[in-house]
């Protein structure tokens, strides 16, 4: 199956309106908010062979929030599965990008591409959480790749590969993790002076309110890293998606202003 | 000696560099304090920097930096890969990285002092790395120890012979330690040392000002006939 | 394969490596790794994520002085190498022109010409790309200390107008992998040379600290080695797939992020990284 589904923002007398919100099942979309849009699956998958695109455009000064019903489960079929997003986002625009975690089912093999390209002044969280197998379950392949550019200048490129037995299991990769996250978070740069999370010692659990984070922050299978370009990235491992969900969250206070 | 060194201040070399001693030998013969020792007493009248060697992370620099015998950023500590002798020795890069970038942020500087990690007899700095060597060893490891020999006893530039105020309670007979050192030295100087009892060790801060002295006049006079260094 | 590879990827090469552990210092400290068999699976991983991404870089940046190199002296009778055209206004990608036909992609459109000089924009620009595959601080440290100290020991080993663009494109230090392409260049080696030293040298000297810090028998540890053989040379010909710089391999490896954060933070620390 090949779909190919679109949202776009456009400013309106200064407030954000869905200018499109092209839906192409199983690809489909639902406004659930002024800015907010759900990824509401109508079929099972993808499954192997699908080809899902989505393309989402936040224009300047505008809002968006991207969010999913219901985790996805990769399932195998002919061939591989694709799913590539490409977004951009303008200056002064704000997208935050937080579906559900992709599930690999046994048997899967799944390509995954995200690209995403920041205009300077934009504000992006984009979080990513893949789950190798369902409860006791051996995932198939998996294999994402993740490039964020801001003005066309590189801030983060990574992929993950699932499945490969040269990674699998390598204590310098998962360890014994059973699912692996990360959050983006970009920020225009803040009015407030740069920040290092409160020292070990004297630590409080409010995260700080002005600037950009300067100094890693670390915790059980969570680390919170300023990237050399304008942005924090929280990566995570974890036994399940409960508790990754939880350490991202955690990260991702720590790397945003509140 | 303080006009040659202040019309040095005036006019300082660009092309120069500071001199660059190294401080090696066993654990716990008395380097670290030797090196506080000369900060404390060379400090008001040398530039200095100094660079540790630490097995464990950086346990010297930060007992150098608690003396305060010298502005904490001036202390820069390399880690070496449970391998001391290497940093100095067969892989100087990290050594002398953190030697020019003191250069590079406080310099012009007379001397930087580069303390080895502590090691086997054997271990020496490598001529890229030091321009001169102390070699430091400690009455206790027993008065045989120089007659043994090793690179480090034969060929430093310096050997000092530290914890003097230990002798009697090991039995060491320094007589028995400057005979078999000067066999061994060919006539190159060995100085007794209680950096315990006399915490300034004028004698091998008067040894190294000299050194740094005919430095600076060779950096100055590339052509010129060179100042005897000061033999005690 | 110029003999100067041996040379590249000698533990003995006086470049600083010795005080790196490459993450198998904290990995042991937690027990991660705690014999040969964790230690085969660390150094596989590591080697399929990080050295790969770094053997990728290194190519590139062999490719890149060698073009520099050659640019000085154009001798007659040189192969045409693509991204090596003197169009005007090309300073960033040299690797761009590999595939001339390919379908838009955000972000790779509007490139700014990060050039401001020459050959030294292009190598900031591939440093970037280092920088962008590096999220964590800790190892974007250790990889540009290892860069610095290299070219520092590389530019008096092999003196070359190739070595110095990126020495002064980055004062702070190219990162180790674009050093060590850099540096192959110089020594003669080719891309694929470079993508191979650079894979050796990713899991050589976590293998060493794991045999000083566990006592580990030498042997069995170098068995390890040779059974990596086969990976290390599957890796060196996919980092040398002829691609635009953005789209080098990017393989994370969050664990070793993680390590590399926390051993920072452990007290007692023989290693540098
Ligand atoms: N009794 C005595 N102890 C000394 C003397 N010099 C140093 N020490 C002590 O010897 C120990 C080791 O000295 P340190 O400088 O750390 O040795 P290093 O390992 O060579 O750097 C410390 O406890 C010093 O206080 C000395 O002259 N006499
Ligand atoms: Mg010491």
């Amino acid at each position: 199956m090949d779909a190919r589904a679109a949202i776009a923002t456009e400013s309106a007398g200064g407030r954000t309106v869905l200018g499109t919100l092209r839906s192409d099942p199983p690809l489909t979309m639902r406004q659930t908010g002024p800015v907010t849009v759900h990824l509401v699956s109508t079929a099972a998958g993808p499954l192997g062979g699908d080809h899902l695109e989505l393309r989402i455009d936040v224009a300047p000064g505008t809002c968006l929030e991207i969010a999913s019903v219901a985790s996805t489960l990769v399932l195998p079929g002919p061939g591989e599965s694709v799913t590539v997003v490409e977004a951009r986002v303008g200056a002064g625009a704000t997208l935050r990008y937080a579906p559900e975690p992709t599930v690999l089912a046994a048997g899967c093999a799944h390509r995954m591409i995200v690209r995403l390209a920041l205009e300077e002044g934009a504000s992006v969280t984009w979080r990513e959480e893949i789950v190798f197998g369902r409860y006791g379950e051996r995932p198939g392949t998996c294999h994402s790749r993740f490039d964020a550019t801001i003005g066309g200048v590189p801030l983060l490129r990574q992929e993950f590969v699932v499945g490969d037995p040269a990674v699998d299991g390598s204590p310098a990769v998962y360890g014994d993790a059973r699912c692996v996250g990360s959050v983006l978070v970009v920020r225009p740069e803040p009015p407030g002076p740069p920040f290092a999370d409160a020292p070990a010692a004297g630590r409080t659990d409010k995260p700080p309110t002005s600037g950009r984070l300067t100094e890693p922050v670390l915790a059980e299978g969570c680390v919170v890293l300023p990237l050399a370009g304008p942005g924090t990235l929280v990566s995570a491992l974890a036994p399940d998606a409960a508790a990754l969900r939880e350490r991202l969250t955690w990260g991702e206070a720590r790397a945003t202003r509140s | 000696m303080s006009a040659n060194h202040d019309d040095r201040h005036d006019s300082p070399d660009p092309h120069g560099r500071a001199l660059r001693l190294g401080v090696g030998g066993p654990v716990g013969s008395g380097k670290t304090a030797l090196v506080a020792a000369l900060c404390r007493t060379l400090g008001p009248v040398l530039r200095l920097g100094v660079v540790t060697n630490d097995i464990y992370t950086t346990e010297d620099a930060d007992f150098l930096r608690r003396a305060g015998v010298l502005d904490p950023e001036r202390i820069i500590a390399v880690q070496t890969g449970c391998c001391p002798h290497t940093a100095i020795r067969d892989d100087i890069a990290a050594n002398l990285d953190a030697v020019e970038s003191l250069e590079e942020r406080f310099g012009p500087l007379d001397l930087v002092i580069v303390e080895s990690g502590g090691d086997n007899l054997t271990a020496t700095f490598s001529r890229g790395l030091a321009d001169h060597q102390i070699f430091v060893l400690d009455v206790s490891g027993g008065d045989k120890v120089p007659r043994k020999g090793g690179p480090g006893v034969t060929t430093a530039d310096l050997l000092v012979i530290n914890k003097t105020d230990l002798a009697k309670h090991v039995g060491a007979d320094l007589t028995v330690m400057s005979r078999d050192a000067a066999a061994v030295r060919e006539g190159r100087p060995v100085l007794f040392t209680s950096i315990r009892e006399v915490p300034e060790v004028y004698s091998v801060a008067e040894w190294v000002h000299g050194v740094v002295e005919s430095w600076a006049h060779a950096r100055e006079h590339p052509h010129g006939p060179a100042v005897p260094t000061t033999n005690a | 394969m110029n003999a100067a590879l041996l040379l590249l990827a000698d533990s003995r090469l006086p470049a600083g490596g010795h005080g790196h552990s490459g993450g198998a210092e904290e990995a042991v400290r937690v027990g991660a790794i705690t014999g040969p068999g964790d230690l085969a699976r660390f150094l596989r991983g590591r080697l399929a994520t990080a050295g790969l991404v770094a053997a990728a870089l290194s190519a590139a940046a062999c490719a890149l002085a060698a073009r520099d190199d050659a640019s000085a002296v154009d001798e007659p009778g040189r192969s045409y190498e693509p991204g090596r055209s003197d169009e005007p206004g090309r300073s960033y990608e040299p690797g761009r022109s590999y595939e001339p036909d390919r379908s838009y992609e955000p972000g790779r459109s509007g490139e700014p010409d990060r050039s401001g000089g020459g050959a030294e924009g292009e190598w900031r620009g591939l440093d970037a790309e280092a920088d962008a595959r590096a999220a964590s601080p800790a190892q974007r440290g250790a990889s540009r200390t290892q860069g610095r100290l290299l070219l520092r020991s590389a530019r008096r080993i092999w003196p070359s107008p190739a070595l110095d663009a990126p020495a002064r494109a980055v004062p702070q230090g190219v990162h180790h992998p674009i050093a060590l392409g850099a540096v192959s260049a110089a020594a003669g080696c080719s891309p694929h040379d470079a993508a191979l030293a650079t894979a050796y040298t990713s899991i050589t000297g976590p293998a060493t600290a794991a045999v000083r810090l566990l006592g580990l028998d030498p042997v069995v540890v170098h068995r390890v080695l040779a059974g990596l053989v086969p990976d290390l040379e599957s890796v060196a010909r996919t980092a040398c797939a002829r691609t635009a710089w953005e789209d080098l391999p990017a393989h994370a490896a969050p664990a070793l992020d993680l390590l590399a954060e926390q051993h920072l933070r452990t007290e007692v620390r023989l290693f540098v990284s």
